[in-house]
């Protein structure tokens, strides 16, 4: 994917922006600088935006010459959604949007050498000297008999690390701040100057439960940087392993939604059923995550007759199975009563935050990269897209089901009709510094990867936005209003990575 | 209710006792040298994505704790001399505890999980161990919620900048004797992601650790192997 791309002076991105939303007809779906003062003497600012209508994609490019003042106008008062990309510009790049409501720091915590800007091409690891630790302000909520409660960053199960502050006025829970990027490894670094083939490795490795999703939005948009033809064979293998990654998510954080309220036979068929698909996974790939069968140009394994049986006979009893602990859940008050008017996301929430995924079809968004803008073999299978609209734990739950039926309808559709043919295209090469994006539809929501080529074929820029990115935030939209006891079950109703977040 | 109950008689025990080694063909187990076969041509080294080859006196080694067995190496080789092998129990242990503190671990060991700088994938395998199938409560082993509980930490991830503070916190916060256990190749090796701003490294490079397990991630019969053999049960638990 490309779509257009227009470019301006840094200074007049918000009038831009305002002309490019046109009253909400395109929607700010991700931004990020680059440091491109070695190709032109400036630096950018990338905010693309996308319209369902349209069916396109339009990238703005805002320049910031490196001599000028080296800031540009926030969008955050026009669109809430702009807010974390903008506070991540500020701490990788020392690039400051004015009128910026909230620019405490982001992805680099406390501990960081104030004034050194990790994303810049003239970044040296070693001036990075540990232990400031500069204040990290959380506003308070005040009023008589309001309290706060501190979780994580590590947790009591075993759960990715973040920090979560509740306000409360006894089990009401009036505020809640999350305070994430714990697991920043600086991975869109870490790639910079590899090769595409070399990169692969930790793309795969940015998020275990979307190990599919993001390697494969990696590789479309090295193909479509190199202009390189993945065969059909491959495309269909590919669709196989992204509606197995989601079979698997799904059943299993049905299964664990019921630890949300500790349901105990909710929670044991959940992860048996979860087990299944995962050695499955194995038998297909050799890694439970389905580790190492994507690759640059297709795939690295085809998968034989005894092994198209085999899948079928498991989902087979996936269907059946997951029937039964669906009916556990759907006939039982006690459940109903507590996933029910829970957690509520409003529609317009998940519209002014750019909620994607999951969470945003439960909350009426009818939205899914696979049919909205087709990849790899989408294009020639047909799916229905389950739209909720009440928006609580309940929605997302039954979005859930729906959607693992459906990829269950997927595969079965594509065994079926399996081209034949070769599994790897040769990979093409590009000019430095041409740019491209792909997105695929993870199990969480729409996956970005934004790709700037080097020279040779290697990575110049790198930029990851994950479905938990813009889902984030839609969290601490929902919880407020909530009693305490039922933060686990909107947490996992939303169930967002932090991992895919962090990078 | 009715339901519920039928649901649970149909399904019955599914629980597996430690297999000890049922893996698929296609698994991608520790990576096997064939002297005979290798030309010393080094491909396989400047592939593979974690450094975990490497050469000397004419003999190739591989440091499993930093092996991702992503196959790299493998697919690159031109000569045949590298093969992914079943074997997954490639835990391995930096001392052997002291009997005394076997004796008190042994029946029943605590363990809480921290997630150091992970890409979740160790941590829900770890997760898995507590699904009806592996069951490790059936070893007298399980989760706890708290450090102060624990009797071993099991630690996921690269150290990230940001939960240094949090890993060095928790790991005093546990009561000795205590146990710490590098869970996949990022904890054990910390060469996944190369060198970053971010990253600290392996485990190791800010607690004392006792027990390497190698994968990315471990599968879970991988994780039940080195817990017993932590606590020298294998014996015991294969009988
Ligand atoms: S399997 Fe991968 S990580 Fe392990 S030695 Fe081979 S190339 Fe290196
Ligand atoms: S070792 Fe592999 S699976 Fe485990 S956290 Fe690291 S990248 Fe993820």
């Amino acid at each position: 994917m490309i779509g257009s791309v227009q470019v301006i002076p840094a200074a007049t991105l918000r009038a831009a922006a305002t002309v490019v939303c046109h009253g909400g007809l395109y929607r700010l779906t991700a931004m990020f600088a680059n440091d491109e003062r070695m190709i032109n003497g400036s630096f950018a600012i990338y905010v693309l935006f996308f319209s369902k209508e349209d069916a396109a994609f339009k990238t703005i490019k805002a320049i910031i010459k490196q001599d000028d003042l080296l800031e540009f106008p926030s969008l955050t008062p026009l669109m809430a959604a702009a807010a974390w990309y903008e506070r991540e510009i500020h701490d990788l790049f020392g690039l400051t949007p004015v009128g910026h409501p909230d620019l405490r720091p982001l992805v680099l915590h406390e501990n960081w050498s104030q004034g050194r800007y990790p994303l810049r091409k003239d970044f040296e690891p070693d001036s990075v000297e540990s232990g400031e630790n500069i204040d990290y302000p959380v506003p308070p909520v005040q009023g008589k008999g309001v309290f706060e409660v501190p979780v994580g960053p590590i947790h009591a199960g075993i759960i990715e690390p973040g920090h979560f502050r509740f306000s409360q006025a006894g089990e009401n829970i009036i505020n809640l701040e999350a305070k994430l990027f714990f697991a920043h490894r600086g991975i869109e670094k870490a790639v910079e100057g590899l090769s595409f083939s070399k990169a692969l490795f930790q793309t795969e490795r940015i998020c275990g439960a979307c190990s599919v999703a993001n390697t494969l939005s990696y590789v479309q948009a090295v193909e479509s940087l190199t202009n390189t033809e993945v065969p059909l064979r491959a495309e269909y293998l590919r669709v196989l392993a992204a509606e197995l990654e989601r079979l698997y998510n799904h059943v299993g954080d049905i299964g664990n939604l019921c630890a949300g309220l500790g349901f105990a036979a909710g929670i044991s068929n959940g992860s048996r059923l979860k087990e299944q698909l995962m050695r499955l996974n194995e038998r297909l790939t050799g890694n439970r995550f389905l580790r190492g069968w994507i690759t640059l140009g297709g795939v690295t394994m085809d998968i034989t007759q005894e092994l198209v049986q085999d899948i079928a006979r498991l989902l087979a009893g996936i269907t059946d199975e997951l029937n039964d602990l669906l009916g556990l859940l759907r006939d039982n008050d006690a459940f109903l009563d507590r996933v029910n008017t829970t957690g509520i996301l409003p529609q317009q929430a998940a519209l002014d935050l750019g909620v994607v995924g999951v969470a945003a079809r439960a909350s009426g968004v009818d939205f899914d990269i696979r049919r909205d803008f087709p990849y790899a073999a989408y294009r020639s299978l047909s799916f229905h897209v389950p739209v909720y609209t009440n928006g609580d734990v309940a929605a997302r739950l039954w979005v859930r089901a729906d959607e693992a039926a459906e990829s269950i309808k997927i595969i079965d559709q594509l065994l079926e009709e399996l081209p034949n043919g070769k599994l790897t295209g040769e990979l093409g090469s590009v000019e430095p510094y041409q740019a491209a994006f792909s997105m695929t539809e993870s199990p969480r929501g729409s996956n970005l990867h934004w790709l700037m080529a080097g020279e040779n074929n290697t990575i110049y820029r790198y930029f990851v936005r994950s479905a938990s990115y813009p889902n984030w935030p839609a969290l601490t939209v929902a919880v407020p209003g909530n009693i305490i006891p039922d933060f686990p079950l909107i947490n996992k109703s939303f169930e967002l990575c932090y991992a895919c977040l962090d990078r | 209710m009715l339901n519920l109950l039928k649901k649970i008689m149909k399904t019955g025990c599914v629980t597996e006792p430690y297999d000890g080694g049922i893996v698929p063909p296609r698994f991608r187990g520790e990576v096997a040298w064939a002297e005979g076969q290798c030309q010393s041509c080094q491909r396989c080294r400047v592939a593979c994505p974690t450094g975990a080859i490497g050469f000397s006196g004419g003999r190739l080694t591989i440091d499993h704790s930093a092996c991702a067995f992503c196959g790299q190496c493998v697919a690159v080789c031109e000569h045949k001399a590298l093969a992914h092998t079943g074997e997954y129990q490639l835990a391995e242990m930096k001392n052997q505890l002291s009997g005394k503190i076997k004796s008190i671990l042994k029946r029943s060991l605590h363990i809480r999980h921290v997630d150091a700088g992970s890409c979740n994938a160790c941590d829900w395998e770890m997760t898995a161990l507590t699904n009806p199938i592996y069951d490790l409560q059936q070893y007298g082993i399980d989760f706890v919620p708290s450090p102060r509980h624990a009797d071993m930490l099991m630690i996921t991830g690269v150290v990230t900048r940001n939960l240094t503070q949090a890993l060095t916190m928790t790991y005093e916060a546990t009561p000795s004797p205590k146990l710490v256990m590098a869970v996949g190749a990022c904890a054990a090796g910390g060469k996944v992601f190369g060198n970053s701003y971010a990253i600290q490294g392996a485990v190791d490079t800010i607690v004392p650790v006792d027990i390497y397990v190698p994968g990315c991630p471990p599968r879970p019969a991988a994780l039940i192997y080195g817990l017993l053999l932590a606590l020298d049960r294998l014996e015991e638990v294969r009988n």
